[in-house]
């Protein structure tokens, strides 16, 4: 025995159980990184009421309906996959991960063209546009800009680790017997989506 | 897979060559041990810096007005001491470097559950380190806002702010990785027969640590993103121009920064816990109470925040609860002080390096604590807030509790992580040194603070002269001290006596039933536990240093 061979028996020590505890404790460091950030939403909103219903209304409605819609539905293709691979349906999973990807590419696509809208509009940090408006305007398109950032962030990383784990899929490292991480990767994009849930009430309903 | 172990497990550690040679072999091992010796590495380099800049802050101090450097220096000077020696010496400490080393082993695992996130967190921790470093020589001038970061100073300064927040940031990412690993090793790779209860303490510390470093830590994260944020595109979330809040700023602030206190303190009382009953030879005093009193302590630790900022006006109710917040982590911290002192009692104690560390710690807690209850009093608070008292407060917590604690850590384990012993009369006079010339350092701090002394001033009125003078003679002994210790635990590598023998100082948890030093996989058959940890009772080691003592 060589001992390269010894340091790949000291890597694979399999424990999914295990795996799946440290990806719950990860993504409550997420919730919590969000949390910041929520706080200062509520603080904020409580302090200026009737500037973030003001603000509120140059929001579209439509696109983030929209983007809600694409985002709930997103989630449903990558459990569908999850459900796949586990009853051992290679091609059905693949299917399913890659329409969770062109999802995925949609919701940035429509943030694309609602950011640039409004920076078109001159809404954007530090723009003479947004300081001619009241404090509590400048403070809800700051978080606005921030918090969205943030997720859309989340989810160009979410799509890198969907596209990771599809090749692993198609490469059959992922299979019916082995999928912890496709499992992981689809508590991270559920993790995506919940925080649009609370993202798109939060700014875009409350006109 | 019996065939692997033994051939892994032939050689120690140390000598073990993998599929890389040399320095990669340290750098991309995935050896829980080696991490931790990565760490100890990385984290006692900028411990020098930091003492560096802390030396030369007292020397400026040594006499009013100008003595060595203006006053701007003066305000680097003091936030790199400040950030450095948090975020790179005190957190990193106890759990990256001895928690790393040794959790696997006292819980009788061969590693950490995620091996690879445990190198990944290393290397997040050395960028963020040399993020630190570089904003020093980056034009601009280093940071000068204090490792505070308060707004709105920290968006008008016009030094090196971000790399300074960016640092802090990819270390807080560090952390949260290490303690993500701490938590689910200890659920799922605990030997066979170790109930929650058979745990040793230091276990348990480190296991109340990470829920605090994952829990806290992504709210700082956030806080400090912001602020590179505000002060590159003016967002205003904190920026009163703008209609942000600073003081919001403060209370996201505190929220991590506080609860980060027990994760510097915390690990240092598992240490503590550890060593008073090897060297009292007796069963710890009140095992549950000291295991669930860190857990109490991370709980209450995380509600108390807002006692950092008595004085920035927040509603009289508010500073009532979180004044009585405050006092309550008290009685888990008392608690642990009592029941080590218990354990002493009637022991047969062995008067060692580690143990005289340990009893330091003690006493030097002692004080810190209860000088941390008197500014929990809001109207003590309103006078002494921002003096030179908190600075001696927060010196006696950190350095000499934790920092204690981490030397008392490097001589108990020392001779098992190399296999070399020390030599016990330097380390002695070491601690000596080091026990008088704090209390020298920094017991003025706290009179002059009471007088009226305030903190983070490079300037003062010649009516404080005389303490600031003790406290930098202080500051010589203290380093002497470093010196002779850091000599003789480095002469001990190169000129040591080696050693072979398993249990060293006669301890009852599984790190002495390892071999010394470990091999790669820790043991050749994962041990099995029966009874608790320090039954002394039925010890070996007891028995034979009695029959010693009746011939």
């Amino acid at each position: 025995m060589s001992t390269a061979e010894h340091i790949v028996e000291h890597h694979i020590h399999r424990d999914d159980e295990g795996a799946r505890l440290g990806m719950w404790l990860f993504l409550f460091t997420e919730l919590l990184l969000f949390g910041g950030m929520f706080i200062a939403y509520s603080v904020y909103r409580f302090i200026h009421q009737a500037e973030f219903h003001l603000a509120a209304k140059e929001l579209n409605t439509l696109f983030g309906t929209f983007n809600t819609i694409i985002l709930l539905t997103s989630s449903l293709t990558m459990a569908l996959s999850i459900a796949a691979i586990q009853k051992d349906k290679k091609t059905l999973s693949v299917f399913m991960q890659i329409i969770t990807i062109i999802f995925a590419a949609f919701f940035m696509v429509n943030k694309y063209f609602e950011w640039s809208a409004k920076i078109h509009h001159g809404i954007y940090p530090g723009s003479e546009e947004l300081l001619m408006k009241s404090n509590g305007e400048i403070l809800f398109f700051g978080l606005y800009y921030i918090m969205t950032g943030l997720h859309g962030l989340h989810v160009i990383i979410g799509v890198a680790i969907i596209a990771y784990m599809t090749v692993g899929t198609v490469k059959g490292k992922i299979n019916s017997g082995n999928f912890v991480r496709l499992e992981a990767a689809g508590l991270y994009w559920h993790l995506v989506d919940i925080i649009w849930i609370f993202l798109f009430p939060l700014f875009y309903l409350i006109t | 897979m019996t065939a692997h172990s033994s051939g892994v497990n032939s050689v120690s550690y140390l000598e073990y060559q993998g599929r890389h040679k040399g320095l990669k072999g340290w750098i991309f091992s995935t050896d829980h041990k080696r991490i931790g010796i990565l760490y100890l590495i990385s984290m006692l380099t900028f411990f020098a810096v930091g003492v560096t800049f802390g030396f030369l802050m007292r020397l400026e101090l040594i006499s009013p007005g100008t003595t060595i450097m203006d006053p701007q220096t003066y305000n680097s000077i003091f936030t790199l001491h400040g950030i450095i020696m948090i975020f790179l010496f005190i957190i990193p400490g106890l759990p990256a470097v001895f928690g790393n080393f040794f959790l696997p082993i006292m819980i009788g695992a061969k590693d950490v559950s995620f091996p690879r996130l445990n190198l990944l967190s290393w290397w997040l921790f050395a960028i963020g380190g040399l993020l630190a470093i570089v904003s020093v020589f980056l034009p601009g001038g280093p940071a000068d806002t204090g490792w505070t970061f308060y707004i709105p100073y920290s968006v008008r300064s016009g030094t090196n702010v971000i790399p300074a927040l960016l640092a802090a940031f990819i270390l807080g990412f560090s952390s949260i990785l290490t303690g993500l690993n701490f938590i689910t090793t200890v659920h799922r790779l605990r030997t066979k027969g170790m109930g929650w209860f058979k745990m040793p303490l230091f276990i348990w510390s480190l296991y109340a640590t990470a829920w605090i470093q994952v829990l806290a830590t992504p709210i700082v994260g956030i806080t400090l993103l912001l602020v590179v944020l505000e002060r590159l595109m003016g967002f205003g979330i904190f920026d009163p121009a703008l209609g942000g809040d600073p003081v919001l700023y403060q209370h996201l602030f505190w929220i991590y920064s506080h609860p980060a206190v027990y994760i510097m303190i915390l690990p240092a009382m598992g240490v503590i816990s550890e060593i008073i009953p090897v060297f009292a030879r007796r069963t710890i005093f009140g095992y549950k109470f000291i295991a669930f009193s860190s857990l109490a302590i991370a709980l209450f630790g995380s509600l108390v925040w807002a006692h950092h900022m008595f004085t920035v006006g927040m509603s009289g109710a508010a500073m009532f609860i979180f004044s009585l917040l405050t006092f309550l982590v008290a009685i888990p911290s008392a608690v642990k002080v009592f029941n080590w002192v218990a354990t002493l009692y009637k022991g047969s104690i062995y008067i060692e390096p580690p143990l005289l560390f340990a009893l330091a710690f003690i006493f030097l807690f002692s004080i810190g604590g209860f000088t941390g209850l008197m500014q929990g009093a809001l109207s003590v608070n309103m006078h002494i807030h921002d003096t030179s008292f908190i600075v001696a407060h927060f010196h006696y917590v950190m350095f000499g509790g934790t920092g204690f604690g981490i030397f008392a850590a490097m001589h108990y384990w020392w001779p098992k992580m190399f296999g070399r012993k020390y030599k016990i009369k330097p380390a002695k006079i070491a601690f000596w040194f080091l026990f008088v010339g704090f209390n020298v350092l920094y017991f003025p701090m706290f009179v002059m603070g009471w007088l009226g002394m305030p903190r983070r001033y490079f300037d003062y009125l010649p009516e404080y002269t005389p303490y600031h003078r003790i406290s930098t003679i202080g500051s010589w002994i203290l380093i002497t001290g470093l010196i002779i210790m850091f000599y003789n635990l480095y002469s001990a590598l190169r000129r040591g006596e080696k050693t072979s023998e398993e249990n060293i100082w006669g301890g009852e948890t599984l790190e002495w039933k390892a071999k010394t030093p470990p091999p790669l996989e820790n043991f050749d058959e994962l041990p099995e536990v029966s009874e608790a940890p320090y039954e002394y009772k039925i010890n070996d080691f007891v028995e034979e240093k009695e029959t010693e003592e009746v011939h």
